[in-house]
């Protein structure tokens, strides 16, 4: 029998599945049906007609709405296609999505969760006392984690917990008379931290890192934090990967000046059991549980960002929260300020379904196994960071041989594309050829040639190292065939996408509707 | 049949080779060290990357060393506008540069370093699109490719129509006599049309940033909307800060210094004593913007902005503005200061809010 041949370490046999699926709006054939639905009991047409003639006149489409139409089987086979073409956490290594703390993500939890899918959050209390009692303990368990005193899971993602944040800094400083218009963030925070105040109408001020440390100037910080401070928004360590050990000093500032500070926690893989917002000083922060605590990403969808407050900012906390009263669990709305508190951010009680991933999480590994989770991370990270290094024209800024990588760290690639001209746009195509990828930063990018890469607790060292692997053939690829690089990808879905056209908005099509009325008619 | 212009500095590179860092004046010195000329190299690497679609082209160019040797050495066929020089200088490269505009080529290449960039621009201006081939000691102005390899791509890219997007870059020249004595006076000479490729800046990914363009508006409605009245406003060199007058409606002076009050125009182009006596008895506050990659604030470049008249806007009425691609470039850097005086650069050294966009703002040292 012939066996697959997987002596290399470096996946160049391999081929991503590729169907020449067309969009499922060209698949409909008319009258095609996936469920022929019955026709009414006679009971019920006679109490309700047609079911359509009640509505007014202005209300009924004119046309059928343009659906496509097919059989179910059809439908499966096209959506299995597609789901085959991607290149999903569950397939690649990993590794390469560095700030998004991409971990495995127990299916064990998956199937928990399913058991909730029925449940209604308008149903009474009393019928849902389980779930109840997981939100009250993952806000006991959050609260310990972070050292703050009580905590919301209503943000359905981590840029609307920061915009939470941001609201509740409005509302203290309302709820005091105070007037400050201005919020303080660094470069390489989540640009949410600074977007989020913007939308609650502050201006912004970013901190620059320091060309030699990486980290904010203190003096900097100082300089611009004053009265009019409201807030300072953080995130620590920052998208580098390097923890700012001043940041104490930086709060401390801040209070002494009546402003608040925002700790940006979505992703905290490097700090569980390790530091916490409390003891730095913060007055709020948040995590994103579908990073560190394992529910997986909801790609700008179902998530959760828990937010936490210390006491005095309690009442500006959006409601309901969930309350024990030793015997029951209930639904509190006590502690709000009626007048100045956020009151909502998202309807009902956020999404319970990752709330009930994240305490299954959290109660598998303990406390301990928390902070293992971080050492594992950091230690997996260093050992990549090791590797990564001594790839010949890879290496990373802020080297300044004071300070280390935690987590996760952005290299750059600088002396590749400067030797050759292949860019870390190219690289990032190339790693689809192997399976992997990963990504380079936010724009701008601050950093030349960046690549962003964070390992987690997930991986063995045999998946680091092939990773590793993979990114230094491909850099030797660079310079022994630049062009191999330049056009890729060769194996994967898609080839590569002349991109001119998005140039010019005239030539757009974001729906089949304005496809039909630009290309069809 | 497409028709590129080509310029070769033949002296560019000379001097750097032989450790004399530019070769402004020091041609001699240069060969008597025995420099060995490098630009014609450097085309003809560019050039290479035109072959494939050589059938379709003519290169318009100067006989000789100015060009012709090297288009013609890699098969292509050429049409010469200007004579082969005995030593080209920069009247030949101006020269060549003026006749290539009026003969209507789609592209100019031009091999040299930040002082034949200098020549192209006083030749062809703000409107022909150009590119430059590294081929110079030292090249600060961002009209250059990164390298001659990536010159003759993107120039492809341009005449296959892969690229369609221009930008102004600026052309920025140091002064070598004070290079050679280790110190760098950057200054601002103009502003050529180059390509844009916007593979090379950003991918497609993530949300893009604004363009340069948006945002240089977006920060001149910012500025606009914070102007007081009956203030005299001086608007500095630079396409950020020309995006105010812009918003305005205002002429600007391109790399000179305008004055406006109350939204209207005072002077255009005004310059040191003259600033003074028409802010007499008014507020008086400049708007300034980073130049290229080096981070000059305030550099001898601005001799319009002399320390008098520094002296007497101070620090605080100083408003930095810049777009985030332009802050990004100086990786955190200090902006600087070279105003000729050691005292007054002292006093207006310190922390800067340099506006990034509208209501935002980027924290940056000067020193």
């Amino acid at each position: 029998m012939k066996r697959i041949d997987r002596s290399s370490k470096v996946r160049t046999n391999f081929h991503q599945a590729k169907w020449d699926e067309p969009i499922i709006f060209e698949l409909s054939t008319p009258g095609e049906r996936g469920v022929s639905v019955p026709k009414a009991a006679p009971a019920v047409a006679a109490a309700v007609g047609d079911g359509v003639s009640d509505l007014p006149e202005s209300l009924r489409r004119r046309e059928k709405p343009a659906l496509p139409e097919m059989s179910q089987n059809r439908v499966l086979r096209h959506y299995m296609r597609l789901s085959q073409m991607t290149l999903g956490a569950d397939v690649n290594i990993e590794i390469g999505q560095g700030t998004c703390t991409m971990k495995y993500s127990p299916k064990v939890n998956e199937q928990l969760a399913k058991k909730i899918c029925d449940m209604h959050p308008l149903q009474d209390a009393d019928t849902a006392q389980g779930i109840l009692q997981i939100y009250y303990e993952t806000d006991q368990y959050m609260r310990q984690i972070s050292g703050l005193d009580k905590f919301t899971f209503q943000p359905g993602g981590g840029s609307q917990a920061i915009f939470l944040m941001a609201s509740m800094v409005r509302a203290y400083f309302e709820s005091r008379g105070e007037e400050r218009n201005e919020v303080i963030t660094t470069l390489y925070s989540h640009p949410s931290d600074a977007a989020a105040p913007v939308v609650t109408g502050y201006k912004i001020v970013y901190l620059q890192p320091d060309p030699e440390t990486g980290l904010p100037d203190p003096e900097a910080f100082k300089a611009v934090c004053t009265e009019k401070t409201a807030a300072f928004m953080v995130a620590n360590p920052e998208d580098t990967g390097l923890y700012n050990g001043q940041i104490g000093e930086l709060v401390k500032h801040a209070h002494s000046v009546g402003a608040l500070c925002c700790y940006d926690q979505a992703n905290g893989n490097a700090v569980l059991g390790v530091a916490r917002a409390k003891e730095a000083g913060f007055d709020m922060c948040h995590f994103n549980l579908h990073k560190t605590f394992s529910s997986p990403h909801g790609c700008s969808g179902p998530a959760c960002g828990a937010t936490g407050v210390v006491e005095k900012l309690i009442p500006f906390l959006p409601v309901p929260a969930v309350e024990f009263d030793g015997k029951k669990y209930y639904l509190d709305e006590s502690f709000a300020d009626k007048k100045y508190g956020v009151s909502k951010v998202r309807e009902f009680m956020g999404v319970a379904p990752v709330v009930l991933r994240a305490y299954c999480w959290i109660r598998m590994l303990g406390p301990n196994g928390l902070w293992q989770a971080t050492k594992t991370a950091v230690l997996n990270n260093n050992y990549l960071f090791k590797r990564m290094m001594s790839i010949p024209g890879v290496s990373a800024y802020y080297e300044d041989g004071n300070n280390q990588r935690v987590e996760q760290c952005r290299y750059t690639m600088e002396q590749v594309t400067k030797d050759t001209g292949v860019t870390s746009g190219d690289v990032q195509r190339r790693m689809m050829d192997f399976g992997m990828h990963f990504w380079t930063s936010h724009h701008p990018y601050y950093l030349p040639e960046p690549i962003t890469l964070e390992p987690t607790e997930s991986p063995s060292k045999k998946d680091i190292d092939e990773y590793a692997d993979t990114v230094a053939y491909i850099i030797r690829e660079c310079y022994e065939n630049p062009e191999v690089v330049k056009t890729a990808p060769h194996r994967s879905t898609i080839h590569q996408v002349d991109e001119t056209w998005m140039d010019d908005p005239a030539g757009w099509a974001i729906t089949w509707k304005i496809y039909n009325r630009k290309y069809n008619d | 049949m497409t028709k590129i212009g080509l310029i070769v500095n033949p002296v560019a590179g000379l001097g750097g080779s032989v450790g004399l860092k530019g070769t402004d004046g020091m041609i001699e010195e240069a060969l008597r060290r025995g420099a060995e000329p490098l630009s014609n190299d450097r085309a003809a690497e560019a050039l290479t990357e035109l072959i494939p679609m050589q059938s379709d082209l003519l290169i318009c160019t100067g006989g000789g060393a100015l060009g012709e040797q090297c288009a013609a050495s890699l098969g292509f066929r050429t049409k010469i506008l200007h004579p082969a020089p005995g030593r080209s200088g920069a009247e030949d490269t101006r020269a060549l540069a003026k006749k290539l505009v009026k003969e209507g080529v789609s592209m100019i290449l031009f091999a040299g370093g930040d002082g034949t960039a200098a020549d192209v621009y006083e030749a062809v201006g703000e409107k022909q699109p150009v590119l430059g081939i590294p081929a110079g000691v030292k090249i600060y102005s961002p009209v250059y490719a990164a390298t001659p390899k990536a010159a003759g791509e993107l120039t492809r890219a341009c005449l296959s129509g892969a690229v369609a997007a221009y930008e102004e870059a600026e052309v920025l020249d140091i002064d070598e006599d004070l290079y050679r004595q280790g110190r760098v006076d950057v200054r601002l000479r103009g502003y050529l049309t180059i390509p844009l490729e916007r593979r090379l800046m950003q991918g497609r990914k993530a949300p893009s940033p604004l363009s340069e363009a948006a945002s240089a508006h977006a920060i001149a409605g910012a500025v606009i909307s914070e102007m007081l009245p009956d203030t005299c406003y001086l608007i500095g060199a630079g396409t950020t800060t020309r995006s105010i007058m812009e918003r305005l409606a205002l002429p600007n002076t391109l790399i000179g210094v305008d004055m406006i009050c109350n939204r209207s125009l005072v002077e255009s182009d005004v310059y040191g004593e003259r600033i003074l006596s028409l802010a007499e008895g008014r507020p008086l506050k400049l708007i300034l913007t980073v130049t290229g990659g080096q981070g000059f604030l305030l550099g001898r470049g601005n001799q319009q902005l002399t320390p008098a008249v520094l002296q007497k806007i101070g620090k605080e009425n100083i408003i930095v503005v810049a777009t985030q691609m332009k802050m990004a470039a100086l990786g955190g850097r200090a902006l600087r200061l070279d105003t000729g005086s050691a005292a007054l650069d002292r006093q207006l050294s310190g922390y800067y809010r340099v506006i990034t966009g509208y209501e935002q703002y980027t924290v940056a040292k000067a020193e």
